[in-house]
C-alpha cells in the first residue's frame, strides 16, 4: 500500500514565477526506504518540505496537485495534525534547534510535550531515541555547546523520538564523519525495517548503495530517473546532471574505455568493485 | 606567512578539554586538511588561527605574532575565516555589498576594493548574482557567498571549515578551483573536511586529529594509507585507497589516475 502519494504536484514560492516543482508524482510503498538524489537547486529540499506538509501550509506559494500521506490530503489538514504523521529533519540542524531548551536531553523532549505525551513515557522515549543515534553521553549538553556533527545527530534525534509513520530526512548527515554516517545509516535502516517509511535526500552514493530500497533522482523539478540503487547510480544521465557518481563508478568506468573492465555493469560499491577489477588483475 | 602552534590547550568554560596539547608548524604557502571525528577539537583548533579563541595554555604565532597579544580585528588581516554555516557570516543586503565588506573594514582605498572584489566574486563564478540577496541564494551559492567574503580580504591564511557539507559534484569541483588558484597564489589553505576523497584529490598534506590530540600529520598517502589508525578517529581511507588496497596494490592511491596507472602495470605484469 502506498503509504505517501503525491500526484501531479506544481509548486511556485510566493512571489516567484517559475515553479521549483514540476509535475511530480511519487508514490512510496508502506516501510519502504527511498533516497532522493540529484543536483543542487534540482527540487530535493522543496519535495521534502512538501511531503511533509510545509509547503504549502508554513511557506504558502502556489500549489496544484495532491500530496496524501495515510489516505489523507494536506491540503485538508493542519500542520499540527500532520506533524504526527510525518516527521522532517531540516538540512541545517541549526535552524531546526529549538532555542528554547538547555539541555540536549530537554530539547529532544520537546516534541513530545507539545503533543502532551505523559511524563514516564516521554522519559523512556527520549532515553531509547538517544541510544538509537549514539548521544546517550550528550543529554546533559546545551544543543548550542555540541559540534555541527552532534547537533544533527540531535536534530535527527528529536525526530525520530515523534516515531512518525513517515520520516522525511534532508542529508541527515552531511556534517557527520564517515563512520558517524554509517551509524546513522544503519540506525535508519533499522527503523525502515520495523515498518517506518522513510524518504531521505543523500549526496553519499555509496551509503544509499548499501541501504536504500529505491532511488529517485531530479532535476530541475522533475523527475528523471527512478529505479533500483544499481540502475539508477550508475546512470550517465544522472552523472550528465551534475549529481557526483561513486568514485568506483567513474573509475570502472574509465578502465571500461581502456580494456581494463570487463563486465557490462559498473560498480557503485567497494565489493562490485574488488569483485570485477580482481578479475583484471588475477594473480 | 607561517603558523606555529606550540603545546596548545583549550577548555571550554564548561570544563570540555577540546584541546590536549597540539604541536604544529605549517609553513607559507601550503595546503593542509584538517580531518577527524565530529568533537574531534578541528573547528576549535583554527578558531585559533585568528584568535577567536585564546590558549588556555600554550602559544600559537601566526607569522610571528602571538595570538594573544593581538585583536581578532588585527589579525583579519592575515588569517581569513569561512564558517562552517555560511548563515552565520552573512548580513548585508546582496552579494556585492557582503563581498565588499570585509576590503570595506581594511580601510583600503577604493579601486582596490572593486579590484578584490571582482576578484573573489569570478573566482567564485558568483559575478551574475551581484545584485541578489544573499538570503534568496539556494544553501549551495550561499556557501559560495561566504567564501567570496572571506577570500576578498586578500589575507595570506586561508581557512574553510567543512566547505563541501551538502554540496553536489559540480559545486565540489567550483570549490576545488577555488583553492587551486590561491595555491597558485602562494596562500596557505587550511581545510577542514568530513570529504576524505576531497581531501585526497587536493591537498598534500593531512593532519588527523583525535579527542583533542594530532594522532597522524603527514604526505596525504601515507596519512591516508594508514587505515587502522584512522578508524580510532572515525576516518575511512579514500574509497580508492580502499580499493587498491583491497586489490593487493603495494603503493597507496589516492586518486583515478594513480588508481588507473597501477591498475595497467598489475594488469601487465599478469600478461607477460
Amino acid at each position: 500500500m502506498a503509504v505517501v502519494n503525491l500526484h501531479n504536484i506544481i509548486y511556485k514560492y510566493p512571489l516567484t514565477n517559475t515553479p521549483v516543482l514540476k509535475n511530480i508524482n511519487l508514490q512510496v510503498e508502506d516501510g519502504e526506504f527511498v533516497a532522493i538524489v540529484g543536483p543542487n537547486g534540482a527540487g530535493k529540499s522543496t519535495l521534502c518540505y512538501t511531503i511533509a506538509g510545509f509547503v504549502p501550509h508554513f511557506f504558502k506559494g502556489e500549489m496544484t496537485g495532491t500530496v496524501e500521506v495515510l489516505g489523507i490530503e494536506s491540503q485538508n489538514s493542519s500542520l499540527h495534525e500532520w506533524v504526527l504523521n510525518v516527521g522532517l529533519a531540516f538540512q541545517n540542524p541549526f535552524n531546526q534547534i529549538s532555542g528554547a531548551k538547555y539541555t540536549v536531553f530537554e530539547e529532544i523532549a520537546f516534541g513530545l510535550e507539545n503533543i502532551g505525551i505523559p511524563r514516564d513515557e516521554m522519559i523512556s522515549r527520549v532515553e531509547e531515541a538517544m541510544k538509537l543515534t549514539g548521544i546517550s553521553d550528550l543529554a546533559d549538553r546545551s544543543p548550542y555547546s555540541l559540534s555541527g556533527g552532534q547537533q544533527q545527530r540531535v536534530a535527527l534525534t528529536s525526530i525520530l523520538v515523534m516515531q512518525p509513520k513517515v520520516l522525511v530526512l534532508d542529508e541527515p548527515t552531511s556534517q557527520m564523519d564517515p563512520i558517524g554516517t554509517r551509524e546513522v545509516f544503519v540506525a535508519i535502516h533499522k527503523m525502515a525495517e520495523q515498518g517506518m517509511t522513510v524518504i531521505m535526500v543523500e549526496h553519499k552514493v555509496e551509503w544509499i548503495a548499501h541501504f536504500v530500497d529505491r532511488v529517485i533522482a531530479l532535476k530541475d523539478g522533475q523527475v528523471i530517473l527512478e529505479g533500483t540503487p544499481d540502475e539508477v547510480l550508475t546512470s550517465s544521465l544522472l552523472e550528465e546532471s551534475g549529481f557526483g557518481i561513486s568514485r568506483y563508478t567513474s573509475v570502472a568506468r574509465k578502465a571500461q574505455q581502456m580494456g581494463l573492465w570487463h563486465s557490462d555493469s559498473l560498480p557503485i560499491t567497494l565489493e562490485e568493485a574488488v569483485d570485477g577489477f580482481s578479475k583484471v588483475v588475477a594473480k | 606567512m607561517k603558523i606555529e602552534i606550540r603545546d596548545l590547550h583549550f577548555s571550554y568554560p564548561t570544563g570540555v578539554e577540546a584541546l590536549q596539547g597540539i604541536t604544529l608548524t605549517i609553513e607559507s604557502g601550503e595546503q593542509v586538511a584538517i580531518v577527524g571525528q565530529n568533537g574531534a577539537g578541528k573547528t576549535t583548533l583554527v578558531k585559533h588561527l585568528n584568535a577567536l579563541l585564546l590558549p588556555t595554555s600554550g602559544e600559537v604565532r601566526i607569522g610571528g605574532w602571538d595570538t594573544k597579544s593581538q585583536s581578532v580585528a588585527k589579525l583579519a588581516r592575515r588569517v581569513g575565516y569561512v564558517f562552517q554555516n555560511p548563515d552565520e557570516q552573512l548580513f548585508s543586503k546582496n552579494v556585492e555589498a557582503e563581498v565588499a565588506f570585509g576590503p570595506n573594514n581594511l580601510k583600503l582605498d577604493k579601486e582596490q576594493v572593486q579590484r578584490l572584489v571582482e576578484d573573489a566574486l569570478t573566482m567564485t563564478e558568483l559575478s551574475d548574482k551581484r545584485e541578489t540577496n544573499p538570503y534568496d541564494l539556494s544553501p549551495t551559492w550561499r556557501k559560495m557567498v561566504a567564501l567570496a567574503s572571506v577570500i576578498s580580504m586578500d589575507t595570506d591564511i586561508v581557512v574553510f571549515d567543512e566547505p563541501t557539507t551538502g554540496q553536489d559534484a559540480m559545486s565540489i569541483a567550483r570549490i576545488a578551483n577555488v583553492i587551486k588558484t590561491l595555491r597558485q597564489r602562494g596562500k596557505t589553505v587550511i581545510t577542514i573536511t568530513h570529504d576524505i576523497d576531497f581531501c585526497a584529490e587536493n591537498f598534500e598534506r593531512v593532519i588527523a586529529l583525535s579527542q583533542g590530540k594530532v594522532l597522524l600529520d603527514g604526505k596525504t598517502n601515507d596519512v591516508l594509507g594508514q587505515d587502522e589508525i584512522l578508524a580510532t578517529t572515525y576516518v575511512d581511507p579514500p574509497q580508492l585507497t580502499r580499493l587498491g588496497k583491497r586489490l593487493g596494490f603495494k603503493n597507496t592511491v589516492r586518486n583515478q589516475e594513480e588508481f588507473l596507472t597501477v591498475l595497467k602495470k598489475e594488469k601487465s605484469t599478469y600478461l607477460s
